[in-house]
């Protein structure tokens, strides 16, 4: 029986891509300028993990030890090519927002890790779950760094998300304070790494906090069982 | 399964690795083929309605009547061939529209798409693609601010030669705070494709050069009409 259950808790938390293992970096700092920006790269890197999971999973028995990070690539690699074609031609809105970022998913180095640890030593249904809860917990760190560099930076949150979304999302583009003069360090690179920094040192202290609770909880429980003379 | 039939000790033999790396590389290549059939048609309409969209910008509706991104001419300038596109209204060429590359900060280059008219004043300039610092070099851009409209009506005599530059410069066009090599940058680019036409102008609106005598008719580069 598959935990899909923990699957999920280590995606979306526990051993989320970008809080914990801290990969896929590069992808991050390049298109986190507004939130909306992340959350189409988020949504493209998660269809192609979920897909390059399961094309690896059902492969796995074919796939030799000593061969299989170049056969990963090839996949990949094509996948993200796939991806790149069918979005330009038929999601040409979206095409234009991320272009130049789709390519990268390629070298998210995210998308070669699950196939290495997960998928290529799983069944097909546990690695496409895994695929999925991985690609949400990115997805999920993205709108939330490109959210706080988009409102520290420019003011705004989800702006040009119906370019994205289609303009039934219109209602999220919100802007928070008019005539901001604009805070330029939070929009190029250095923005990213303060934002993620900040937010990776939050996770940190709540977890901390938790783990506090639960061992003074564990304390009184066991002060309470124990026999008192 | 063919994977559980599959001996381990088959899996290590270097002719197993040879085959599965060859069949996967087969089978994507096959998959990656069919999916460029079938996009590429879509693809392509997609990528000239941007230009349709962007040559719309600078152009105005009232100069032609033709299909615009179809009417194109190639001309080789210094080397290089640069596609113009003709804006026609009763099969005469009103205007015509073509891009140029200037260098930006950094090493990067934009791309600004110019619109042109008979008498060879600006009808539009607009920079399609950037990689400017966000905040300073982005006041190219219409949305950021209506600076790049400040080139609309001008002529190459408009403002005179010396007057193309920056204001820091002694010319007659803003610079941004904080910001002097970008808009110096798409001055320039914007002169050069005001000389471009001026030079080869006769070609451009599709005319004979006996009529109107260009400078390259001068020089003898094209042969005289009968």
């Amino acid at each position: 029986m598959t935990d899909y259950r923990g699957i999920f808790a280590d995606g979306l938390w526990r051993n989320n891509v970008v809080f914990a293992q801290m990969l896929a970096l590069c992808p991050l700092m390049a298109v986190t300028s507004s939130a909306t920006n992340g959350l189409g790269m988020g949504l493209a890197t998660t269809a192609v993990l979920l897909t390059a999971n399961i094309v690896i999973a059902s492969l796995r028995h074919l796939i030799a030890q000593e061969v299989r990070i170049p056969v990963f690539i090839l996949l990949i690699a094509s996948l993200v090519t796939l991806a790149d074609m069918m979005i330009n031609a038929w999601l040409h809105e979206l095409y234009k927002v991320l272009g130049l970022f789709i390519p990268l998913i390629v070298v998210n180095c995210a998308v070669l890790g699950r196939a290495e640890s997960f998928a290529s030593r799983q069944p097909v249904l546990a690695s496409a779950a895994d695929g999925l809860a991985m690609g949400l917990g990115m997805t999920l760190a993205m709108v939330a760094i490109g959210g706080c560099r988009e409102i520290l930076g420019s003011a705004t949150l989800f702006a040009q998300a119906s370019l994205l979304l289609g303009d039934g999302f219109a209602f999220l583009e919100t802007t928070l304070i008019q005539d901001y003069k604009g805070f330029l360090l939070m929009l190029l690179p250095p923005g990213g790494f303060l934002v993620l920094g900040f937010l990776l040192a939050g996770k940190r202290v709540m977890e901390q906090r938790r783990e506090r609770v639960k061992s003074a909880a564990a304390a009184v429980a066991g002060q309470a069982g124990s026999p008192t003379n | 399964m063919i994977g559980e039939r599959l001996t381990p000790e088959t899996r290590q033999t270097v002719g197993y690795h040879v085959a599965l790396l060859g069949g996967v590389a087969l089978l994507v290549s096959a998959v990656i083929g069919i999916a460029d059939a079938l996009t590429r048609a879509d693809i392509a309409q997609r990528q000239l309605e941007d230009l349709q969209a962007t040559l719309q910008q600078v152009v105005p509706a009232k100069y032609y009547d033709n299909d615009l991104v179809r009417d194109v001419v190639v001309v080789q300038d210094g080397g290089r061939a640069l596609r113009v596109y003709r804006a026609r209204r009763d099969g005469e060429v009103r205007a015509v529209s073509f891009q140029v590359s200037a260098p930006g900060y950094g090493n990067t280059a934009m791309l600004i798409v110019l619109g042109i008219d008979r008498a060879g004043t600006l009808l539009g300039v607009r920079v399609v693609s950037h990689s400017e610092t966000p905040g300073l070099g982005d006041k190219i851009e219409t949305r950021r601010s209506d600076w790049i409209l400040g080139f609309d009506g001008r002529s190459l005599n408009d403002p005179p030669p010396a007057g193309w530059g920056v204001k820091k410069d002694g010319g007659a066009f803003d610079q941004f705070t904080g910001a002097t090599i970008t808009p110096r940058s798409v001055v320039h680019a914007v002169k050069s494709g005001l000389e471009f036409f001026a030079a080869h102008r006769a070609e451009l609106l599709d005319e004979s050069p006996t009529l109107l005598p260009s400078p390259r008719a001068e020089v003898g580069m094209r042969e005289p009409q009968p």
